[in-house]
């Protein structure tokens, strides 16, 4: 491989990882509370509220129904809005967060699902309100099962990064496209399909790590 | 003696996929200051429910509950979870957060109440103390067994200075040593803090053991109440009287005999009174199942007899009984 592939593939390496970080971070911000509410308002909960668990539910349904590749397309213009652009790193983390909020939703729910329910009514019992419960008591109890949910998340986020290269994102997966698909030099595409791997599996035992040293049980 | 707690007809009817049930039918009772209370009865009887009618985790669905003179189902969300720093609870499962060690599960409380972080610190390695667990506060409760599990749920349940504790089958998950120790340092707080003690559970053996008196809860009715003494002494209803007294396995060998079940408190347990109406009456009787147990220090005993088919000697010996102060019941056989 020549001087000038190595350069890109350690770009591509670079901007992968930041697709990746940012895009999770922000899915991160808006799809875990939203878990939170998917969880809280269902019946028989915390905070129940049919209207909200039905209308939340079905928006993370239809979000989580479309092919990525799908809503890649379709958020084309709502991209250029944010980021002024539809092209490159930056306006790939757009449809990469809004991908993996309704994955990380349902994630996030059903860690909490499995929090005992006993320890919720001990918190009632001590007069803990719904919110103090929520992030002292069931968020707390579910972090174990978080980590598992977000090293799972991630490594999607990751590999959803290598399909936005098909439509003019960056990263390792436009290297993959360009080099290895449209002009045939199967060492780029492989080493780039090596390099996701390893950072997949970086991704996957690392968090599967700060479970397991998190768990207490 | 003032009360803490003053149920009037309360009933707790669930509502699901429009069937109903009913949980709780017509429950009145009262709970004194400083006494510990038994609510036995079999599963399903609703004795988990009405305990959290207590706390209001249940809603009653009609009736009221009042805590110490004031109707808990008037209070606001604010004000109920002020009230339920009053009212602790223990638990079956225990409930403690597994990713927390002891001494922060023991803070829970206090966090809640707002206590300042090194006072609240303070107060829970107090409270660890009281339930011999000290040396453990750094520890994560996965690494406990149950009876100090159990320790440290007490100790959480203790922090926030509660006036009455209630305990839904707390040791129902514990093998019986492990259950005296929690019941012996239940009654010694029970002593020493003055606190009011509700105890839920389906054991006979740990009412008989700690509570003052007793309410037997059947098919969400209340079927019994009173001094424990009396109860099981001298149970009145089916309900009770199938808790006090084991399953009779033996049916009368004829038809014309008939099966007795005598009872005798520690007064008349010394005396041996098969012997003395053979004796006396030279009639006898086959002795089918007999037992003793103690309440409160006083031995109540049980005894299944046999009596003769000719209904002359059956009642020449219930006579007898009766006269030396025995009580004595016919035994159903489908009892």
């Amino acid at each position: 491989m020549s001087d000038f592939i190595i350069q890109a593939i350690e770009k591509g390496i670079i901007e992968t990882l930041q697709m990746t970080f940012w895009s999770s971070l922000f899915a991160y911000l808006i799809g875990l509370p939203l878990g939170v509410l998917l969880y809280a308002t269902a019946k028989g909960r915390l905070l129940q509220n049919r209207a909200v668990n039905a209308v939340v539910g079905f928006i993370v349904n239809i979000m989580r129904s479309l092919p990525f590749l799908i809503l890649l397309v379709l958020l084309i213009p709502f991209t250029r809005i944010i980021v002024g652009s539809s092209i490159g790193t930056k306006a790939t983390i757009v449809p990469l967060t809004v991908g993996a909020i309704p994955i990380i939703a349902r994630m996030v729910e059903s860690s909490l699902c499995e929090v005992q329910p006993g320890i919720i009514e001990a918190a009632k019992s001590m007069g803990a309100s719904p919110i103090y419960t929520i992030i002292h008591f069931l968020i707390p109890e579910a972090v174990p099962s978080l980590l598992q949910g977000a090293a799972i998340n991630i490594a999607t986020v990751l590999g959803y990064s290598a399909m936005a290269g098909t439509i003019g994102g960056g990263g390792l997966g436009a290297l993959a496209m360009q080099y290895g698909y449209y002009r045939y030099q199967k060492d780029v595409l492989w080493t780039t399909v090596l390099l996701l791997v390893i950072m997949v599996m970086l991704i996957q035992e690392g968090g599967a790590f700060l479970a397991k040293k998190k768990r207490k049980i | 003696m003032s009360k803490v707690f003053e149920l009037k007809n309360v009933s707790k009817t669930y509502r699901n996929d429009g069937q109903e049930f009913e949980a709780l039918k017509n429950i009145s009772l009262d709970i004194n200051e400083g006494e510990i209370f038994g609510i036995i009865g079999m599963s399903g009887a609703g004795k988990s429910t009405l305990v959290r009618t207590l706390n209001r985790i249940e809603e009653v669905t009609s009736g009221t509950v009042e805590f110490l003179g004031s109707d808990l189902a008037a209070l606001r969300p604010a004000e109920l979870r002020k009230v339920r720093h009053s009212i602790s609870m223990i638990f079956q499962s225990f409930n403690l957060l597994s990713q927390r060690t002891v001494i922060e599960n023991v803070e829970q409380p206090l966090k809640i109440a707002g206590v300042p972080r090194a006072q609240r610190r303070q107060k829970a390695l107090e409270m660890l103390k009281v339930v011999g667990l000290e040396e453990k506060a750094k520890v994560y409760p996965a690494r406990l067994s149950g009876g100090q599990k159990q320790r440290v749920a007490i100790a959480r349940a203790l922090a926030a200075d509660p006036k009455v504790l209630l305990c839904d089958e707390a040791t129902s998950a514990l093998d019986p040593k492990i259950t005296g120790e929690i019941l012996d340092l239940l009654k010694e707080i029970n002593a020493e803090r003055k606190l009011t003690i509700i105890i839920i559970t389906h054991e006979m053996s740990v009412v008989e053991k700690i509570c003052d008196r007793v309410a037997i809860i059947d098919k969400g009715e209340l079927a019994e109440l009173g001094d424990v003494r009396e109860v099981f002494s001298n149970p009145v209803s089916n309900a009770a009287k199938k808790l006090v007294f084991p399953a009779n396995p033996f049916a009368p060998t004829n038809e014309n005999q008939k099966l007795v079940r005598i009872v005798f408190d520690g007064t008349k347990s010394s005396e041996p009174f098969i012997a003395n109406l053979v004796e006396k009456t030279g009639k006898k009787v086959n002795i089918l199942s007999a037992n003793t147990r103690s309440v409160g220090g006083i031995g109540y005993g049980q005894m299944v007899v046999e009596l003769p088919s000719s209904k002359e000697d059956q009642d020449i010996i219930v006579d007898f009984f009766k006269k030396n102060g025995l009580t004595v019941t016919e035994v159903e056989i489908n009892e």
